[in-house]
C-alpha cells in the first residue's frame, strides 16, 4: 500500500530555557494526531535546530520559547533555513511572547504563533492547515 | 527548494547535498512508487559503507552510545550517518522520535547526518524503508552508517540481517545469568557492550555475558564477540568500541565472511521486498471481498481457513507496480 508522507514536525527548545512541560504536551498531542514528532531536547542553538530540521526533512519547525529570547531565536532560525535553501520548511512557535513581538515575528516569516491557553486541538488543526496551504513538495 | 522529482535528487545526494539526501530519505520511508527508480540508483551506488547495527533494551543507552561512537569516528576523520528508529503509536500511527535528544553534541558538523525513523507497525526492531535509507546514506558517501534499532525485547533480531557488524548493548541490573543464556537478541552480537559501567553492578553483567560466551558450544571459528564496558559519564570504553567495530570489519574481510553477510542481507531484503509486494497486492485485491466472507463465517458456513483460501484465490497473479 502506498503510504502518503506523514506530517513530520520537529519540536525545539532553544537557548537557556528549561521549561519543557508545555513542549512535551505539544509533542504528545501531535503524535496522537498521527504525526511523526522529533524532539530536540533542551538548550539547542538556532543553528542546531536548522541542521536537524534539514536532515530530518520536516514540514514544520515548532519552537517553544518562554525565556524572552524570541526576537533573537526566530530570526536566526529563519535566516538559517534560507541559507540552507530550506525556506519551504515552515516555522511556528509558542510560549510566552508579547503581542507586539508576535506581529513583528509574523512579518519576519514566522507562520503562526500560539500562546498560553491554546487548546491542544487548535495546535493540531494549525499544523495541518499550514502544511496543507504549503502544498505537496 | 520546491518539488524536485526523485531521480533529479540522485546526483545532488551523491554529491553530499544535505537537502537532497534528506528528501530521498523521506521518499524511501513513504515508499512512493515515484521514488523507486531513484532508490534503485542509490542501491546501485551503495556497498562501500560499513553498516553497523546497535541494538538493546529500551533505556540501555543506545542513543547516547551512538552519539559517542559517532563523535569518536569523526575525530578519526571519517564521516558517519545514523538512522535512529523509535516506535510508532499502534493507535494513532504517530511517533515521538527522541533519539536526537542524546545527540546534541553532533550538531553543526556536516560530516554527521542523523535521521529519525518511526517503525510504522514494522516488527523486528527496524522500520519499513530502513535499508533503503541505509542505501541512500551509503551511496551519498558516508563512511560508516549506524542503525540504532528501537528498544528491543528478546526477539527482535532483524538488525543482524541488515548490518555488517551488530553491537548489542546491555545495561547493568536488568536480569541474571539465566537471561544471558536465553535465545534471542544476545545471540546476534558481534560485539557486546555493557553500558553505564560506572554503576556498581556492571561487573556482574559483564561476568554473566562472558560466562554465556564461554558456553557457546558451537564454538564458531574465527571472531569471538568481546564484552566491552562503556560509560557515557566518564567516556570510558568508547575508543575501544570503535576499535572493536573496525577490527570486526577487518576480520570479516580477511576471512571472506563479508561476502556471506552481504549475501544474507541481500537475501533477506529480496524476501522482505517480495512479501511487501505480495501484501500490497493482497490489500488491493481484498477490498470489497471481506464483508461477504465475514457474513459466511458468522453463519458458520465457512471456517477462517476456508474463507482465507477463497480470499487468496482472488489475488491477481503476475506483475505488480
Amino acid at each position: 500500500m502506498e503510504s502518503p508522507e506523514r506530517i513530520r514536525v520537529i519540536i525545539a527548545k532553544v537557548g537557556l530555557d528549561g521549561h519543557d512541560r508545555g513542549v512535551k504536551i505539544v509533542a504528545r498531542t501531535l503524535r496522537d494526531a498521527g504525526m511523526d514528532v522529533i524532539y530536540t531536547g533542551l538548550h539547542r542553538t538556532p543553528e542546531e535546530v536548522v541542521d536537524a530540521a534539514v536532515q530530518e526533512d520536516v514540514d514544520v519547525i515548532g519552537v517553544s520559547i518562554l525565556s524572552g529570547a524570541h526576537m533573537t531565536v526566530f530570526p536566526r532560525i529563519l535566516d538559517g533555513l534560507k541559507a540552507r535553501d530550506a525556506g519551504d520548511i515552515l516555522v511556528v512557535g509558542g510560549g510566552v511572547i508579547p503581542d507586539e513581538d508576535c506581529a513583528k515575528l509574523r512579518d519576519l516569516g514566522v507562520k503562526e504563533l500560539m500562546l498560553q491557553d491554546t487548546p491542544p486541538a487548535d495546535i493540531v488543526a494549525m499544523v495541518k492547515r499550514v502544511v496543507a496551504e504549503r502544498g505537496a513538495r | 527548494m520546491g518539488y524536485v522529482a526523485s531521480l533529479d535528487l540522485v546526483a545532488a545526494a551523491r554529491a553530499g547535498h544535505t537537502r537532497a539526501i534528506a528528501r530521498l530519505l523521506t521518499r524511501a520511508e513513504s515508499g512512493v512508487a515515484e521514488a523507486r527508480p531513484a532508490l534503485d540508483a542509490m542501491f546501485a551506488h551503495a556497498g562501500r559503507a560499513h553498516v553497523v547495527g546497535i541494538t538493546g533494551v529500551p533505556g540501555s543507552g543506545k542513543s547516547t552510545l551512538v552519539a559517542l561512537v559517532a563523535a569518536a569516528i569523526r575525530k578519526q576523520g571519517r564521516t558517519v550517518a545514523i538512522v535512529a528508529i523509535d516506535p510508532s503509536s499502534p493507535f494513532s500511527g504517530g511517533a515521538i522520535l527522541g533519539d536526537r535528544i542524546r545527540m546534541g553534541e553532533l550538531g553543526g558538523d556536516p560530516g554527521v547526518f542523523v535521521r529519525s525513523m518511526a517503525t510504522r507497525g514494522a516488527l523486528g526492531g527496524l522500520a519499513r524503508g530502513t535499508l533503503e535509507a541505509v542505501d541512500v546514506l551509503d551511496a551519498s558517501g558516508f563512511d560508516v552508517v549506524m542503525i540504532e534499532t528501537v528498544g528491543v525485547g528478546q526477539d527482535e533480531v532483524d538488525v543482524a540481517r541488515a548490518a555488517h557488524t551488530t553491537v548489542v548493548v546491555s545495561a547493568p541490573g536488568l536480569g541474571d545469568d539465566i537471561q544471558a543464556i536465553k535465545a534471542g537478541v544476545l545471540e546476534i552480537a558481534d560485539i557486546h557492550v555493557v553500558s553505564k559501567c560506572d554503576k556498581p553492578d556492571a561487573n556482574r553483567t559483564i561476568a554473566d555475558l562472558k560466562s554465556m560466551l564461554i558456553l557457546d558450544l558451537a564454538n564458531r571459528p574465527g571472531w569471538k564477540p568481546p564484552v566491552l564496558p562503556t560509560s557515557a559519564a566518564t567516556g570510558e570504553g568508547v575508543d575501544a568500541l570503535v576499535a572493536a567495530v573496525d577490527a570486526h570489519r577487518a576480520a570479516l574481510e580477511q576471512s571472506g565472511e563479508i561476502a556471506t553477510r552481504r549475501a544474507l542481507i541481500d537475501e533477506r531484503r529480496l524476501l522482505k521486498a517480495s512479501e511487501e509486494l505480495l501484501r500490497d497486492r493482497f490489500e488491493r485485491a481484498r477490498d470489497g471481498r471481506v464483508a461477504s466472507l465475514l457474513a459466511a463465517m458468522a453463519a458458520r458456513e465457512l471456517s477462517p481457513h476456508a474463507a482465507a483460501t477463497r480470499l487468496l484465490a482472488a489475488l491477481p497473479q503476475g506483475e505488480t507496480a
